[in-house]
């Protein structure tokens, strides 16, 4: 912005709003087993229409729309299916240091999951790559109970 | 409940609380900062339709009947008329005033448009349509640029405005 | 089907931060000039629908105070979609084919300056298992542009070109936001923000909005006549959606916005004009595809997104563009589209043509 515009703008009145909930939401039996799976340890996946087995899991197959209720267990270990490498994290993000978003699929599972892997390095990530789960010590079963994936091959 | 490799599936969790925190820096626009430089001086500045002639109080920047902007400030006393009232008896989180206390819907003196304040120095039970009251402002060395400078409305003790003046403001 | 036609259009210049006006005051003289323009007085409109997005502006029930903006007493018969101005119009077009009435105002309004756009955006997201996360908007369409690049579909260097052609373009455009003339290596010399993505791959942050007046049959022809205009007929247009789901979408393809392009029926005759909603330089690749384009149709002479983008309002601009090259003749069959959600996960499409 130039100082001209800056000079402009001097003076004009403005606040800080804050727009916050703290949403409670009832999340059915599907999730709800998933989440309570994540605090274990474990993730879960449903079979889908067709042998695909979803994870994360759904209600309904998201093609054929049938309702879905066998739940199975998938591995911790996946395959990198696409990825982004942030060098400057935001403040939400869930690692402060610089990482990638990747949708992995896990070993087991048809469709991917959205979450961070912490590589160190964008060398090191590659579509395809292989990453595990790093589990949190203490879980609450959220999401964020995985705190991240790592690279599952060995160190170059 | 099992999976196909025979290890039971965990009890599902029902509820999840899961906050959502967003942080906006709001300006508040060209009338609505003429009004509150007006404010910050214990001034009450109104505007004026040029169309339709109404008054707008605190203006918004536009007549909403003619969708055109105002421009026009008028400056209006800070006495009013109570309109229509409600007693909150209900505590809920964040409350800054001791309950019980009453929310006023005001029109000013001059005005097309009632605001919404505090209305205090008067039992509860007393508070009626067409009461006159008038503004009490905060001190000038904590005034800001917000129409919490007004602490809250009083009575003025005089005569109760007929309900035909104040009718159209319902 | 009855016979509807974008009549007049209208939006504001878009820009980074609308510092000194509040949303009634960025709109009012939009409707204003949309209104005069149509031909229309106020009070011969029949309908009126807004789009827009209350986490835009922090406030619950924006949507409400921008009808001070709009001349809404006494009361007038109005509605409002929580997404772009585009699928308000569909709205009003929709209503317009009841019968009863012959005119609708749609507008739309945006003011991203307020929030932290990328953070407003992850709302938008599943709230159980994504959301809590906090993916940007620019990260997962990353993802995207990351697996198309793999795909073999395309590559950074023809994103850059899409980048330098839409900011070209848009010198033309006088509410574009961002325009002028740019190196493809310069733009692949800076970093990104997130890979495969840089500055020049996302859209500009902008405050805006916009309006279109429709009508119906012959109110719209007599309107056009008087104004001097062809009336730009929307002869097909359909919406659909994708799984919410980014895990178990394939991100190189865009099934809804191949089915809306179908059901609008975009292959029935050549498209001169497209005026394509792809926040993103490798979706107007992607979309390209998706909506049967080929190389005889102009895409977005405007400069499209990657030059203005208001939320809830670009949308509504791609149809107001493509309807004003329809009306000044400069294009007889014109294509319009919108999208909406992650990754392109909503799209509408809206042929327009001349008599």
């Amino acid at each position: 912005m130039g100082q001209d515009k800056l000079k402009h703008y001097e003076g004009v009145l403005s606040a800080v709003h804050t727009l916050e909930y703290p949403y409670t939401r009832s999340v059915g039996r599907v999730i709800g087993t998933f989440l309570a799976g994540l605090r274990e340890g474990r993730i879960l996946g449903i079979r889908g229409a067709g042998g695909s087995v979803l994870v994360p899991p759904s209600e309904y197959d998201p093609v054929t729309t049938e309702s879905l209720t066998e739940m199975l267990d998938v591995g911790d270990t996946g395959v990198v299916t696409t990825w982004s490498w942030v060098e400057a994290p935001r403040a939400k993000h869930p690692l402060q240091k610089p990482f990638a978003w990747a949708l992995v699929k896990l070993d087991g599972a048809t469709t991917s999951l959205l979450h961070a892997v912490d590589a160190g390095d964008e060398k090191r990530m590659k579509t395809g790559m292989r990453v595990r789960v790093r589990w949190r010590a203490e879980r609450k079963g959220g999401i964020s109970d995985i705190e991240c994936f790592e690279p599952a091959e060995a160190k170059s | 409940m099992s999976t196909q490799q025979g290890r039971p599936l965990p009890d599902p969790i029902k509820m999840v609380t899961i906050p959502s925190r967003l942080d906006y820096t709001i300006t508040p626009g060209e009338a609505p900062t003429r009004f509150l430089r007006g404010i910050l001086e214990g001034r009450i500045l109104a505007e004026r339709c040029p169309k339709c002639g109404k008054v707008y109080m605190p203006p918004r920047g536009s007549c909403a009947t003619c969708a055109i902007p105002t421009k026009e400030q008028v400056e209006l006393s800070a006495k009013g008329t109570v309109t229509t009232f409600c007693v909150v008896n209900l505590p809920f989180y964040g409350q800054a005033v001791e309950i019980p206390y009453v929310c006023a819907s005001v029109v000013l003196d001059g005005a097309d448009l009632p605001f919404f304040c505090l209305l205090a120095e008067c039992p509860v039970e007393e508070v009626r349509p067409g009461m006159r009251v008038e503004a009490v402002w905060c001190e000038p060395s904590e005034r800001k640029p917000s129409l919490e400078n007004i602490r809250y409305m009083k009575p003025t003790g005089e005569p109760d405005a007929t309900y035909e003046s104040f009718k159209e403001h319902l | 089907m009855r016979e509807v036609a974008v009549v007049s259009f209208a939006q504001a210049r878009s820009v980074r931060r609308d510092i000194l006006r509040n949303e009634v005051e960025i709109l009012m003289p939009v409707v204003a000039e949309v209104v005069a323009a149509s031909g229309l007085s106020r009070d011969r409109i029949g309908f009126t629908v807004s789009g827009s997005c209350d986490y835009l502006a922090g406030v619950p029930f924006s949507f409400v105070m921008a009808l001070d903006g709009v001349g809404a007493w006494p009361p007038i018969e109005e509605s409002h979609v929580e997404m772009d101005g585009a699928w308000a119009m569909a709205e009003a077009f929709t209503r317009l084919q009841h019968g009863d009435i012959d005119s609708a105002l749609v507008f739309c309004f945006g003011k991203s300056s307020v929030g932290d756009l990328p953070d407003v955006l992850t709302l938008q997201l599943d709230p159980y298992l994504v959301a809590p996360l906090w993916p940007d908007s620019i990260s997962v369409a990353a993802l995207q542009a990351r697996a198309m690049i793999d795909a073999g579909l395309t590559s950074e260097r023809e994103m850059a070109e899409v980048a330098v052609r839409s900011r070209r373009d848009a010198r033309q455009n006088p509410y574009a936001q961002l325009s002028g003339d740019f190196s493809v290596d310069a733009l692949l010399a800076e970093p990104c923000i997130s890979s495969p993505l840089r500055r020049h791959d996302c859209p500009p942050i902008s405050d805006g909005a916009a309006a279109i007046v429709l009508a119906a049959g012959d109110v719209a022809r007599g309107l056009c006549e008087k104004n001097g205009r062809t009336p730009a007929w929307i002869r097909g247009l359909d919406h659909r959606v994708d799984a919410q789901n980014l895990g178990v979408r394939d991100l190189t393809k865009c099934p809804s916005a191949r089915i809306a392009a179908e059901k609008a029926g975009v292959s029935a005759a050549p498209i001169d004009v497209a005026e394509i909603y792809a926040p993103f330089t490798h979706q107007e690749i992607l979309l390209r595809r998706e909506l049967g384009l080929d190389s005889k149709t102009r895409i977005n002479p405007s400069g499209g997104a990657l030059a203005a983008n208001p939320m809830m309002v670009a949308g509504l601009i791609r149809i107001g563009e493509a309807a004003s090259r329809v009306h000044k003749g400069e294009a007889r069959r014109a294509l319009a589209h919108a999208t909406a959600g992650p990754c392109l996960q909503q799209n509408l499409v809206c042929i327009l043509e001349g008599e």
